[in-house]
């Protein structure tokens, strides 16, 4: 006994400040692409053909060409800034990726994306506590790893209300990663229609969201959103922890757009 | 008295690419008496696959010489669909065998444990193998489940959604009350197709998928995929490069050891060491995404070398971080083994003979905790480990307590090897160009990730594009020891065995 509670004062406090201080994240962190389309060549699309996921499209018949990153399809693994030859593109520091819809996961640099917070009654409902069950639906265990990880006494998932809990019948909503598929979509359909509404779904991972790198595979669906609607996208290969929950937060209402950190 | 059918395999090291033609054509019977002969010769069955060759199927077999650091390989066309099955006489060939089933409409005659895989498609059409009618959905988990009967049995089935957050699976026990008598273990939820997609690579999502195949294991997977295209295109990454990709294979294998000692140590609600190693399995996270920006190594290994180059500070900040995340790891593991009642959960549960071990082929820590001595850094070296020794550890019991103590072992190795490569890192390019492969080549890359043995074979065409790329993940080799370990055990026992065994979904899947 005397062992164990030398080795709790040894190992300290843990949990980190955040939400009240901004995480330190390695310095090179992967996060919010960086794009500065004035560097860009006419003509030039050598990001979007180094894209392994084709998440680069740049608009041909605009007089200054732009390159657009969908986060939804983004690996964060910088091909396209390693082909680009004017360092046009690059991954940035802003971890704070997740979105609300589709659409909103496709940007040009210029602004970070934004998470509206849930309608005033799911507010009331879940702001204070959310239960999520977890679905993993072809994810390669990074994804997971990441959610699993806010259980952690670094992120400590469950003062902010949050818990994920062993069954759908217990939850809110689904946390679902992986591209889903084939011979889960049954299983996340299931899981789904086992929650009693009001119910959120949240996509956590390129692969959820777009299929990541299994795009077009014939063995799973493009993202969950072929299969339950989604709420929340939160992009990343995986994501990190801090991505995650900044998402999660701000969803529920406990992280103000202008409070939110950079 | 050496006979025919055992000198004909080539035999060849590990990552070093051949000529194809060298790989002996010899008839199926040679191939088939020398795989049931490996056991007795001291030789695993590390893969054994099969790729169209006309309307026929040509089987490929490679076989792992620990003690000899070689393998051998040797290739057969089968005629006709069927063939007399292996696995009576050679266990470690039962799941290469289904999914022979599986792809390529093949029927092993008198396999004991007849059903698919991972309930994909075929990849040839033709009838299929396991009777099912043509257009008929490959529904997951419809099989012929192993039934024990009587009226006090009950069977306890569970997923392919778990309480936890983890990947899906199905387990099914055969229960009398508390006590199991077997469990079986049907997967492929988590099948992505991405074998099939590795042909006519690489392409520029080669990578990704090499990552992505078990995400836990990124650099191990991703190592031996670029050991496997390097050798193929005989492009020599720099000995910086490959001190740097070991630095980062111990690194993932540091945080998936301490998060598997405080897995265990929660489910049996022993909280101290699991608080800890939970946020302990972390740093060790974090420093990997020191060197490459991302916590599972997504970028640092590349084809050619490493993605990520690290200057003095950063090996300082690295190494200070090491040591901090090693003192308190420490400190929780020592709990562990310092408390009587974690002991007594931990011990003579689960249990896994060494024969047991031997005949299903397991690899990795699951092979060492039964007193195998498996190990590839040691018996193939491959990169760094070619000029640096990390002693094997092993442990005799093969229970709970030997994977969760085998664990810790390595960690301790683990460190000790990443402070001399860290203090004495070689000068170099961290990467260099890596050209095409050559074409009508043979590889087989050996790497030992955190779960063992990772087994990738590629073979180039005429063009140097991927003929077919097939890949071993250790899980593949070891799903069977865990359902072996829950023999006669209590069902409340699963989740401590289950946790020690810790395999990967996708990595079997796909």
């Amino acid at each position: 006994m005397l062992k164990i509670l030398a080795e709790r004062w040894r190992q300290g406090h843990r949990t980190s400040r955040f939400p009240n201080e901004a995480p330190v994240l390695s310095d090179r962190f992967r996060g919010l692409p960086v794009i500065d389309a004035s560097k860009c060549a006419d003509g030039c699309h050598a990001c979007a053909d180094a894209c392994p996921t084709d998440a680069i499209t740049i608009e041909a018949q605009l007089s200054n060409p732009a390159p657009k990153v969908d986060l939804g399809r983004c690996l964060f693994c910088t091909d396209c800034a390693q082909a680009c030859p004017t360092g046009a593109i690059h991954c940035g520091p802003d971890y704070r990726l997740a979105g609300n819809t589709r659409q909103s996961l496709i940007v040009d640099g210029a602004e970070p994306v934004a998470v509206h917070p849930l309608e005033k009654r799911l507010l009331r409902l879940f702001g204070r506590s959310l239960k999520l069950r977890q679905v993993s639906a072809g994810g390669c265990n990074g994804c997971e790893s990441d959610i699993n990880v806010l259980g952690t006494l670094v992120f400590d998932l469950g003062r902010f209300g949050i818990q994920v809990v062993a069954s759908p019948r217990h939850a809110d909503g689904l946390i679902v990663t992986g591209p889903v598929t084939e011979n889960m979509t049954l299983a996340l359909q299931k899981s789904y229609d086992a929650l009693t509404p009001p119910k959120i779904v949240i996509a956590v991972g390129a692969c959820a969201i777009s299929g990541g790198p299994f795009i077009d595979h014939p063995e799973v669906h493009n993202g969950i959103d072929s299969v339950v609607p989604v709420d929340l996208y939160i992009p990343g290969c995986p994501p990190h922890p801090y991505t995650i929950l900044d998402g999660l937060l701000r969803l529920v209402g406990q992280l103000e757009e202008e409070r939110a950190l950079r | 008295m050496t006979t025919q059918w055992l000198t004909q395999w080539h035999t060849l090291r590990n990552g070093i690419a051949v000529p194809m033609h060298q790989i002996p054509q010899i008839p199926f019977t040679d191939l088939r008496q020398a795989i049931i002969a490996a056991p007795s010769r001291n030789r695993r069955v590390a893969a054994l696959f099969g790729r169209p060759a006309g309307e026929s199927i040509e089987l490929f077999a490679v076989l792992a010489a620990d003690r000899d650091g070689l393998l051998e390989a040797a290739r057969a066309t089968l005629e006709g669909n069927t063939f007399a099955s292996m696995t009576p006489e050679c266990p470690q060939v039962h799941l290469f065998e289904r999914e022979l089933g599986e792809q390529w409409n093949l029927i092993p005659e008198g396999h004991p444990w007849w059903k698919p895989v991972r309930f994909q498609n075929a990849y040839r059409p033709g009838p299929d193998a396991f009777g099912r009618a043509e257009g008929e959905p490959r529904v997951v988990g419809v099989a012929d489940f192993y039934r024990v009967e009587g009226e006090e049995i009950h069977e306890v089935s569970v997923g392919p959604v778990h309480a936890g957050v983890i990947e899906p699976g199905h387990f099914r026990f055969q229960c009398h009350g508390e006590h199991v008598f077997h469990l079986e273990i049907s997967l492929g939820y988590q099948h992505r197709g991405i074998e099939k997609t590795l042909a006519g690579g690489p392409g520029k999502r080669t990578i990704h998928h090499m990552e992505t195949l078990a995400g836990d294991t990124t650099v191990g997977h991703a190592s031996a995929y670029c050991q496997a295209l390097e050798s193929l295109s005989a492009c020599r990454p720099s000995a910086r490069a490959l001190a740097l990709r070991g630095v980062a294979l111990e690194l993932e294998r540091l945080a998936n050891h301490t998060g598997d000692l405080g897995a265990l140590a929660g489910d049996i609600g022993y909280l101290p060491t699991a608080s800890y190693c939970g946020r302990l399995r972390g740093d060790f996270l974090n420093i990997t995404a020191l060197l490459c920006g991302n916590r599972f190594g997504r970028g640092f290994i590349r084809p050619g070398g490493v993605g990520f180059d690290v200057d003095a500070a950063r090996v300082a900040l690295v190494l200070e971080r090491l040591e901090a995340a090693y003192r308190d790891v420490q400190g929780a593991a020592k709990l562990l083994w310092q408390t009587g009642s974690v002991q007594a959960r931990f011990e003579d549960v689960g249990i896994v003979s060494e024969e047991t071990a031997r005949d299903l082929g397991l690899v990795g820590p699951a092979a060492r905790a039964c007193g195998l001595r498996r190990d590839v850094r040691t018996h193939h070296p491959f990169g760094i480990f070619q000029f640096v020794h990390i002693p094997i550890s092993t442990f005799h019991t093969g229970d709970v307590f030997a994977r969760a103590f085998l664990r810790w072992l390595e960690i301790e190795r683990s460190v000790q090897f990443l402070r001399t490569q860290l203090k004495e890192l070689p000068t170099g390019r961290a990467r260099v160009d890596c050209p095409a492969a050559r074409p009508d080549h043979f590889c087989v890359s050996l790497v030992e990730g955190w779960r063992g043995e990772i087994c990738h074979v590629a073979m180039t065409d005429a063009q140097g594009r991927f003929a077919t790329y097939k890949v071993v993940d250790p899980s593949f080799h070891n799903w069977a020891g865990l359902a072996m370990s829950l023999r006669d055990q209590q069902i409340s026992d699963f989740p401590i065995c289950n946790k020690s065994f810790n395999l990967s979904y996708c990595g079997h899947d796909l």
